[in-house]
């Protein structure tokens, strides 16, 4: 399964920090309550994900299944009982179910669409910050503009156009459905990262192991990514962390305003978009508080983690 | 300093033209099928669709496309300037129903923005002065609550317990100010100031806070102190002005996702802004409106951005030498 894989990213990531390094952050992470919460919260939800079909077997339905028994006679859907433990949404199916499925739509928008930007964000913050010249300031003042621009905006406008075929934008890279959003997602969220890594790479290009190996021939594609590279972890780290709630919230916005996912696929920001049609929510409370609850403790358990890891890395923010 | 005007104003058209070449590229250029069809609305008879062809310039190359488009929005259209084409799902032009949204947006943005930035920097100053106190670790965690949670979230959630259960809040909508009088305005608007702010006003309470600790650590706060001056001046004379510079840096900035926010909010209660008018308008399958509300928010963030980089420079010289 693609999520299971790609959540091993970040573990792997720690490797190349080097043995102490990663001992000590991991030392001061283990101090960090809140950081241990967070990854408590986290392998919660990430345990949610994989096992959502085995937590539905416990109910005996399917995500997509209709129940007629759930609705009244008005076609109102019943609240929680002892078989539908988060009660039915509107057209009669398990809540509980969905919001189980829901971790996995999150999940996979978080860890491919991160890893996306990441990989974006890196090479081109490198390119920018080792070159100079032209070349970053045209990159940098494209990200200035492109972070400044309403980007949700952008992101209903490519979606809305990008859906008005099955075979999608790019020749067919971007296809409807979770394939646009993570898409949509890695596209706005790059330059975050690649104005860090930038940053980094301008006061590293200047030290002497740069120097050293520029010495010995080694050619620019090598100095940036043996040399300069493996020293960028942490910060990639701590900020690649950071942007991943960003972007759980960016799916669900999507999803909220319909633009996201299609209904077929439990995700949490569209459960809350069902809620709201009809002002639905004020008779059906189950419809918006247990979707947002799990959209709130997933956002807050990586931003834990994400503070937690900055503060490890970097013991002078710890101070304060 | 006018070297340093002309020269943002000189970006200003860059960045202007920037943004209609990423527009256009993602309405025209991007879309799967003909963007004639995707422009006439649901249902298009050919003579409609053979009208936006010939609007657009369709059959040209797609550089003569784009520099009608830019003429098109600069200049003006058949529809006067500036021109933001016609709707065919209401059948009007956009531009007519571009003002009366462009109100709410503005009131629900401003109105919004007041309120985080009286709720916001005290809050951060109090946490960074108490620092590791009770209240910092309060504000600190109710900061973090609001960050991560989703901004539709919290407004369901607001109106379900102050407008539904408790019944002390109005309802959704927008009540114009000069229709329905100040109250009833008043009433439906501090439900979306508050629910907009409060996210906004945690982010603002963690910069703060982070960036007056750093500054009370630098020399000239300890030069204050030795001169003898309270503790208060130094931190609001000496401490907060320093470290209010990258706050201001980041309202900046920030205006590209507070319209974002706005767009959430407006359509969570049913503001009748440009962001609800753009989302509604998907379901429509109305292009020409999300093209025109992006085009006129984007315009008006950059904008926006220009004239608090120009102010900026006047305010801090450091600012013009880089």
């Amino acid at each position: 399964m693609k999520v299971q894989q790609d959540l091993q990213t970040p573990s792997s990531t720690v490797v190349s920090i080097g043995r102490s390094t990663r001992s000590l952050v991991w030392t001061r992470l283990r101090k960090d309550k809140a950081a241990i919460l967070g990854l408590i919260l986290v392998a919660i939800i990430v345990g949610v994900a994989i096992f959502a079909p085995l937590l539905a077997r416990l109910t005996g339905h399917t995500p997509n299944q209709l129940f007629e028994n759930m609705r009244t006679e008005l076609g109102l859907p019943r609240g929680p009982n002892a078989r539908f433990w988060f009660g039915a949404d509107q057209v009669g199916r398990d809540l509980f179910v969905r919001v189980m499925y829901g971790a996995r739509t999150s999940l996979f928008v978080a860890v491919v669409g991160t890893s996306l930007a990441t990989l974006i964000g890196v090479v081109v913050g490198l390119v920018a910050g080792y070159y100079r010249g032209w070349l970053d300031t045209v990159i940098s003042r494209g990200i200035d503009v492109w972070l400044s621009l309403p980007l949700l905006l952008f992101a209903v406008g490519l979606s809305t156009v990008c859906s008005s075929s099955l075979r999608g934008c790019l020749g067919g890279l971007l296809q409807p459905g979770l394939r646009l959003v993570t898409g949509i997602i890695a596209l706005f969220t790059w330059p975050y990262i690649a104005r860090i890594v930038r940053g980094q790479v301008i006061s590293l290009r200047e030290r002497e192991f740069v120097e050293a190996a520029r010495a010995m021939g080694s050619s620019d594609a090598r100095i940036m990514f043996s040399e300069l590279l493996p020293n960028l972890m942490a910060p990639i780290l701590v900020y690649a962390t950071l942007t991943i709630p960003g972007n759980i919230l960016f799916e669900a916005a999507l999803s909220f305003l319909g633009v996201g996912v299609p209904q077929s696929t439990p995700s949490w920001g569209r459960m809350l978009s069902d809620a709201t049609s009809g002002s639905l929510f004020t008779y059906a409370w189950w419809m918006m508080v247990y979707p947002g609850l799990f959209l709130l403790l997933t956002t807050l358990a990586f931003y834990l983690i994400g503070d937690g890891l900055r503060d490890a890395l970097d013991p002078r923010r710890a101070v304060r | 300093m006018w070297r340093f005007v002309v020269r943002r104003l000189l970006w200003l058209v860059a960045v202007l033209l920037i943004i209609t070449a990423i527009t256009y590229g993602i309405f025209f250029v991007m879309a799967p099928v003909d963007p004639a069809v995707l422009f006439a609305g649901k249902q298009p008879t050919p003579q409609v669709i053979a009208e936006i062809r010939r609007e657009f310039g369709l059959s040209k190359p797609v550089w003569q496309q784009y520099g009608l488009f830019v003429q098109h929005v600069f200049l003006g259209d058949r529809y006067g300037w500036p021109g933001l084409g016609f709707s065919f799902v209401t059948r009007a032009s956009v531009k007519s129903q571009l003002g009366s949204r462009l109100v709410v947006t503005a009131t629900l943005a401003f109105g919004a923005a007041f309120v985080w930035l009286i709720l916001g920097i005290p809050i951060g100053v109090v946490s960074a002065v108490k620092q590791r106190s009770f209240v910092d670790r309060l504000a600190m965690g109710f900061a973090l609550f609001f960050v991560s949670a989703p901004v539709f979230w919290i407004g369901l959630m607001f109106l379900w317990v102050f407008w539904f259960k408790l019944g002390i809040a109005a309802g959704t909508g927008y009540f114009g100010l000069t229709h329905y009088g100040f109250f009833t305005w008043l009433n439906h608007m501090i439900m979306p100031w508050i629910v907009l702010a409060l996210v906004e006003a945690a982010w603002y309470a963690r910069m703060t806070r982070g960036s007056l600790i750093e500054v009370m650590g630098e020399d000239f706060i300890r030069t204050a102190r030795a001169k003898g001056l309270s503790e208060t001046r130094v931190i609001v004379k000496h401490g907060l002005r320093a470290s209010l510079l990258p706050v201001v840096t980041m309202f900046g900035m920030d205006l590209g996702l507070l319209f974002g926010g706005a767009i959430i909010v407006e359509t969570v209660f049913n503001l009748q802004g440009i962001g609800q008018w753009a989302v509604a308008s998907v379901s429509t399958g109305d292009l020409p409106v999300i093209l025109a509300v992006t085009l006129v928010s984007s315009f008006a963030i950059t904008l926006a951005n220009v004239a608090v980089d120009v102010c900026y420079a006047f305010l801090d010289p450091r600012v013009r030498l880089q």
